[in-house]
């Protein structure tokens, strides 16, 4: 079994293995392979596309995490220029979780915040599993004040279990840090465009993600809590995550159909992990595409758009 | 309590057929701290607080806004905002069924309620969580109550209470109850600029989406006494940790320490404390005693 593979993608990777072997063999010896190769591949594609064309929430909610999906600072690397990370809040230390800073897109300014996860089991630890501290967010809401004083748009990048739930956190004030992100990205003065690129986990992910266009990845999720949480609390047992993952609605299809989220960014077959380049690329435009039309926005038009779309969540859950 | 069950230990009797933890619609309230048995109508006199212990006992929406509020003028505000669940929500129960029980068992329609009166003849909103509502989760209903609220608070320039006791967010209504934390803020960053006072009252328990939102942004906050206050619950901590929590940790007390909130005040005093701030907070003039 293939660890960097989900079970359900397990078919896929078999199949891809064969592929490799064949290739090396077709290298190594006379025997030319290239058609065999070719019917491989092909056959691949399409068992890809059966599988990913019929994916369940709970499928998603793993992909969402997938070990190699790719993580805020990948896409950094491949979508903007002249990264300058800034960090620190100022006024306990830096957390690592969160990373921010000043970059420019085709040649534009803006600033940069997203949520850092670790690939490795020591990168991990460093990034805490991308569960920020207070510090964190406010290294955040600095970033974003900062933004505001030199008219740079605000792209942040969402990609969190959920703010990080420890003595030292609470200690340092987690609610008040994540209350006064909302607060004051309610009418920061400068386009917010927000992108879930993996798991958008409750408060966590929202004390970065209050914006004029909240977009998400195909495969990415954004719920009120994981659905471990949700099965624990209210199946009482942590075997109902898929049920509970169902029920919640967390898939960005979904939640566009609920009118949630503005846009749903294509990812490539298989995932964002399967091709990150074509991932960051489809970002990309879609970065360019609603920085334009926010950019056609008076400063003011933009706050007043925000505040009513504020107001308007969940206006039709209820009656008089 | 009949002499046989004061003659076995208390093990038995709280867990046998005959014991129950507390006495209800009885003449008698046990305190959950002290275990001090009371008489019902002193412990209602003394406002819910133990005589013997001080110990804050939990008390419902209406009642905290009644020991807030002058007996009149009283106005509700949005009192038949009902929610309609289009997710249809379902986990080992239909939200639907679970909101037809809390309403019943409430008398409300859902977790929050607000109304406009004055306290010491100067007009005010004040909104109040239910917690016996589906532990005080901030649904959409929620959420559009308060807004109202303040909006209300905007509209005639008055001053904004809010008495916090929740869970948090309500899972039933999935990523909308999450946005009500973006919502709820939103209006109170706007009642800010415009200069209009809003005072959070912290009480047991204010968790989560609740804490993590509008009951944090208070120009002034005020917890009372050893009231459970918090991002994460205390068992989460504790699976994430894996240790157990210092004595007091999360508790109001903790709070005023580590500069998370103002002040803490005894339920008895949280009228006249309120009162003085505001009159500070609108410049009026005291009259010198």
């Amino acid at each position: 079994m293939n660890l960097n593979f989900l079970d359900f993608e397990q078919p896929i990777a078999e199949l891809e293995a064969k592929i490799d072997e064949l290739r090396h063999v077709g290298i190594t010896s006379d025997v030319s392979l290239t058609d065999e190769v070719a019917r491989l591949h092909s056959k691949s594609i399409k068992l890809t596309e059966s599988i990913f064309s019929s994916l369940t929430s709970w499928q998603v909610s793993q992909l969402a995490r997938h070990p190699q999906r790719p993580y805020t600072l990948e896409y950094i690397d491949r979508i903007f220029t002249g990264f300058q990370e800034l960090r620190g809040d100022r006024m306990f230390a830096d957390d690592s979780a969160i990373v921010g800073g000043l970059a420019r897109l085709e040649g534009r300014p803006v600033m940069v915040i997203g949520h850092q996860k670790g690939r490795d089991t020591k990168e991990k630890v460093y990034r805490n599993f991308g569960m920020p501290r207070p510090e964190g967010y406010r290294k955040a809401m600095r970033l974003m004040e900062m933004a505001e004083r030199f008219h740079l748009p605000l792209l942040t990048f969402i990609d969190t279990p959920g703010a990080y739930p420890g003595v030292d956190a609470e200690k340092r004030g987690q609610s008040e840090a994540i209350a006064r992100n909302l607060f004051v990205m309610s009418d920061l003065k400068t386009p917010i465009i927000s992108t879930v690129i993996g798991e958008g986990g409750s408060g966590g992910a929202l004390a970065i993600g209050v914006c004029d266009r909240l977009l998400m990845f195909q495969y990415s999720t954004y719920s009120v809590i994981s659905p471990e949480g949700c099965s624990t609390i209210l199946w009482k047992s942590a075997d109902n995550a898929a049920d509970a993952a169902e029920v919640m609605g967390l898939t960005a299809q979904r939640l566009r159909d609920l009118g949630l989220i503005d846009e749903i960014i294509e990812e490539p077959l298989g995932g964002a992990h399967r091709d990150v380049d074509l991932a960051a690329e489809n970002l990309r435009k879609a970065l360019l595409k609603n920085l334009d039309t926010l950019g056609a926005m008076t400063i003011p038009e933009l706050q007043e758009k925000r505040y009513h779309r504020l107001r308007q969540y969940g206006v039709d859950n209820f009656q008089e | 309590m009949s002499w046989f069950e004061m003659l076995l230990p208390p093990k038995i009797k709280t867990s046998g057929s005959f014991g129950k933890k507390d006495i209800p619609e009885g003449l008698w309230k046990k305190c959950p701290a002290c275990s001090a048995v009371l008489y019902r109508a002193e412990l209602e006199r003394n406002l819910d607080v133990c005589p013997k212990c001080g110990h804050h006992l939990r008390i419902g929406a209406r009642r905290r806004l009644d020991i807030l509020l002058d007996e009149s003028p009283r106005e509700e505000i949005a009192s038949s905002l009902k929610a309609t669940d289009p997710l249809k929500f379902r986990d080992l129960k239909k939200y639907r069924d679970r909101l037809s029980e809390a309403q019943k068992r409430t008398n409300e329609l859902d977790a929050l309620v607000v109304i406009k009166g004055e306290l010491k003849g100067d007009p005010i909103v004040a909104a109040a969580f239910e917690f016996e509502f589906m532990g005080g989760s901030m649904g959409t209903v929620v959420g559009e109550k308060f807004l109202r609220a303040a909006d209300l608070c905007m509209e005639q320039d008055i001053p904004l209470i809010c008495i916090s006791a929740s869970g948090g967010a309500r899972m039933q209504e999935a990523l909308f109850s999450l946005m009500q934390m973006a919502k709820t803020s939103a209006v109170l960053r706007r009642m800010s600029h415009r200069g209009i006072p809003f005072i959070s009252v912290l009480t047991d328990p204010t968790m989560g989406g609740v804490s993590a939102s509008l009951a944090m942004l208070g120009d002034v906050i005020i917890a009372e006494p050893m009231a459970l206050i918090g991002f994460a619950g205390p068992r989460v901590i504790e699976q994430t940790v894996r240790e157990t929590l210092p004595e007091g940790f999360q508790r109001s007390e903790f709070l005023v320490e580590t500069g998370a909130i103002d002040l803490i005040a005894d339920r008895r005093d949280l009228r006249e404390a309120i009162a003085s701030i505001l009159g500070i907070l609108s410049g009026k003039k005291a009259a010198v005693s």
